[in-house]
């Protein structure tokens, strides 16, 4: 088990053959956050800000950080019903499941399967879904771009596009290497979207809420208006000066967007804590 | 020793054009005259080998100036047409990249019955690049390779109706090759590798293994087949199950040589003319392979950069160099004799040589250095296999 300076705590869950890496910090609403392709990082500046309003699971998909990637795993799909299952057996009601790009994908297939147990849907720069025909291609080839350079195309601050990791020790990246190649696993083809999953966003029954990154040049805010159009009564909020990782450029704009979006929310308890018997 | 003669067809007229050769340049460089005109040159190249009695081995390449050969099997099709006693190698085809095992199990049939069994068979992974060609996963490629390879093989051999299989990654009601391979059970089986385990598996295998131009892959490779070999077989292997490529450029005269080979060192050049983008895909090397390409921020090819003694070479190689590497064999007949004869003696021996010409060198000059090899280095060669088996 890990603690770290939010005072979350990160610890292995047994669930359907996977060996789960799941961070849990903060108390209230119980938000469910899907990372993104590169994995999740509990140091940075939104986690603690996040946790500071509400209860945050972090589970690390199957493939990333220190969860295992069984055989029986291998799309997006598989995800989805992997954390169906995790909201399930851990008890989870009420919650918001937030998802950011490659998170935000999972999120909109765990919804449009049930939402049974869940009070709202906050899609972040989300991938997941093609609106347009054949010859365009509307999301970003990020497996066409070395992984050193994907900095280039995920932030709008020219400094954070400029990111290097020779200071790295090989542990962590080594596990960066295996999070990419897991992200690859799930999304190289068709390129980081299930070619069914447009058609089923009507499905999507509880109040979604889509943030976007104004300078998203993986995704654009375009891009998103479809999502908006395709899932019913779903509104969309952009923020300045960001790309495609708005909870990392813009931290305190991200998660009070997220605070005004649960506060429409009826009110709900979260179910019981992951650590409740 | 058998010899094959190999040429990347490539077009090399766009080499000289500020783009890259691969993946993304445009096909509107091909003058298509010209390019019909190399193609049947190199038709001419295969005829002539034939009635010199040399082999003949094709590969494929896609989206790229360096190979104009998109199916090394079809081009075998064509040059079974046009030779009788050469045999074919496709080394080869790209199992990872071509997505349809049954239809490769056809074509292999299809080109050993129309060269009356003259076909031998590398079914290999493919290059990294061209996953992003044929959108084939790079994360689970290494898993549906040997899938594939040994459902083909399972196709080749059943000969008393249809093959039923389903899998994860290839289903099919009824596999059925029609006409079967003309050799029983399946053309002769090759392997390119510069991975060491996989050597190991060849050696299993009884495959013919082939390094291309690594002298230092084949030094660490040969002895691991033959330990290998031995505990499987409970037999020494023959000296034909180890093949190596080298650059070949033989001439009358050592400066004409030299000069040959470094038109054949530019197909290397514009071979390694490529967006450090498209070298890795992920999932195509092991987690600590990109934690360091991750740190290094770039991304480099196998190629050696390194003299034998540890000397960085110069950008590019020299042919000089590069004989010192033995990765370019150049000179009069006796010094490229010399030279394999050298490189032969430090890996314990082998019995296929794939003599890979082309880069920028002229229809004239190919067919001259051909000649040459074939009447004044081949028979050396012959004989130095002869003496060692003999010996053995």
């Amino acid at each position: 088990m890990q603690t770290n300076a939010t005072s979350g705590q990160s610890r292995q869950v047994s669930l359907s053959g996977v060996d789960l890496e799941v961070w849990e910090g903060g108390k209230g609403r119980t938000v469910l956050f899907l990372h993104p392709g590169d994995g999740f990082d509990a140091s940075a500046p939104f986690v603690s800000s996040l946790a500071s309003r509400f209860r945050v699971i972090a589970p690390s998909h199957p493939g990333f950080g220190r969860s295992s990637l069984p055989q029986s795993i291998s799309t997006v799909d598989d995800l989805s019903y992997l954390y169906l299952d995790y909201i399930e057996t851990q008890g989870l009601e009420n919650i918001l499941v937030l998802g950011v790009s490659f998170g935000g994908w999972i999120a909109a297939e765990i919804a449009v399967k049930s939402t049974a147990r869940i009070a709202g849907l906050c899609l972040v720069d989300t991938v997941g879904a093609k609106f347009a025909g054949p010859m365009t291609r509307e999301i970003f080839d990020l497996f066409s771009v070395p992984q050193y350079e994907q900095a280039r195309h995920l932030y709008h601050d020219p400094k954070l596009q400029q990111q290097t990791y020779a200071h790295l020790d090989d542990e962590t990246a080594t596990r960066m290497a295996r999070n990419h190649e897991s992200f690859a696993l799930f999304g190289w083809s068709p390129t980081l979207h299930s070619q069914k999953l447009a058609d089923r966003l009507h499905r999507i029954k509880v109040p979604t809420r889509l943030i976007w990154g104004a300078e998203d040049r993986v995704v654009p805010p375009d891009y998103g208006r479809h999502w908006e159009s395709a899932i019913p009564g779903a509104s969309m909020e952009i923020i300045d000066q960001a790309g495609h990782y708005p909870h990392i450029e813009q931290p305190e704009h991200f998660v009070a967007s997220v605070a005004r979006f649960v506060d429409t929310l009826p009110a709900g308890g979260g179910g019981k804590s992951s650590d409740s018997p | 020793m058998q010899s094959w003669y190999f040429s990347e067809q490539s077009y090399y007229p766009a080499w000289d054009r500020d783009v890259t050769p691969k993946v993304t340049s445009p096909s509107s460089l091909v003058d298509p005259e010209i390019a019909h005109r190399l193609l049947r040159d190199y038709i001419e190249e295969c005829k002539l080998c034939d009635s010199l009695g040399l082999n003949i081995m094709a590969n494929e390449h896609h989206a790229t100036y360096t190979c104009m050969n998109v199916s090394c099997l079809m081009t075998l099709g064509i040059i079974a047409s046009h030779t009788t006693n050469a045999r074919l190698l496709a080394l080869g085809v790209p199992v990872m990249s071509r997505m349809d095992p049954y239809r490769i199990a056809e074509e292999i049939a299809y080109v050993d019955t129309l060269s009356r069994g003259r076909l031998e068979l590398g079914l290999i992974k493919g290059t990294a690049f061209e996953l992003y060609i044929s959108n084939a996963h790079p994360v689970t490629a290494p898993d549906r390779y040997w899938e594939a390879h040994d459902l083909i093989v399972a196709a080749l051999s059943k000969r008393d109706g249809s093959l039923s299989y389903e899998s994860r990654n290839f289903n099919y009601r009824y596999m059925n090759v029609i006409p079967p391979c003309y050799q029983k059970p399946t053309p002769p089986m090759w392997l390119t590798t510069l991975s060491t385990n996989t050597a190991k598996e060849a050696a299993r295998r009884g495959h013919v293994l082939a390094i291309t131009a690594v002298a230092k892959a084949a030094r660490q490779s040969f002895p691991l087949y033959r330990e290998e070999f031995l505990k499987t077989h409970g037999r020494p292997a023959p000296l034909d199950r180890f093949a190596y490529l080298g650059y070949v450029a033989v001439a009358r005269d050592e400066a004409t040589a030299i000069e040959r080979g470094r038109k054949i060192l530019d197909f290397v050049k514009a071979s390694e003319r490529i967006e450090p983008r498209f070298i890795n895909p992920p999932g195509a090397l092991p987690h600590a392979d990109n934690a360091r390409f991750l740190k290094a921020g770039t991304t480099v090819t196998h190629r050696n950069k390194l003299l034998p003694d540890g000397t960085p070479m110069s950008n590019p190689p020299t042919p000089r160099e590069q004989i010192l590497n033995n990765v370019l064999f150049a000179g009069t007949p006796d010094q490229v004799y010399q030279q394999i004869k050298t490189f032969y003696d430090s890996v314990g021996g082998f019995g296929q040589l794939l003599v890979q010409a082309g880069g920028t060198m002229s229809h004239d000059e190919i067919c001259d250095s051909l000649r040459l090899y074939a009447t004044e280095v081949q028979p050396r060669l012959t004989a130095l296999t002869k003496s060692h088996a003999l010996a053995a």
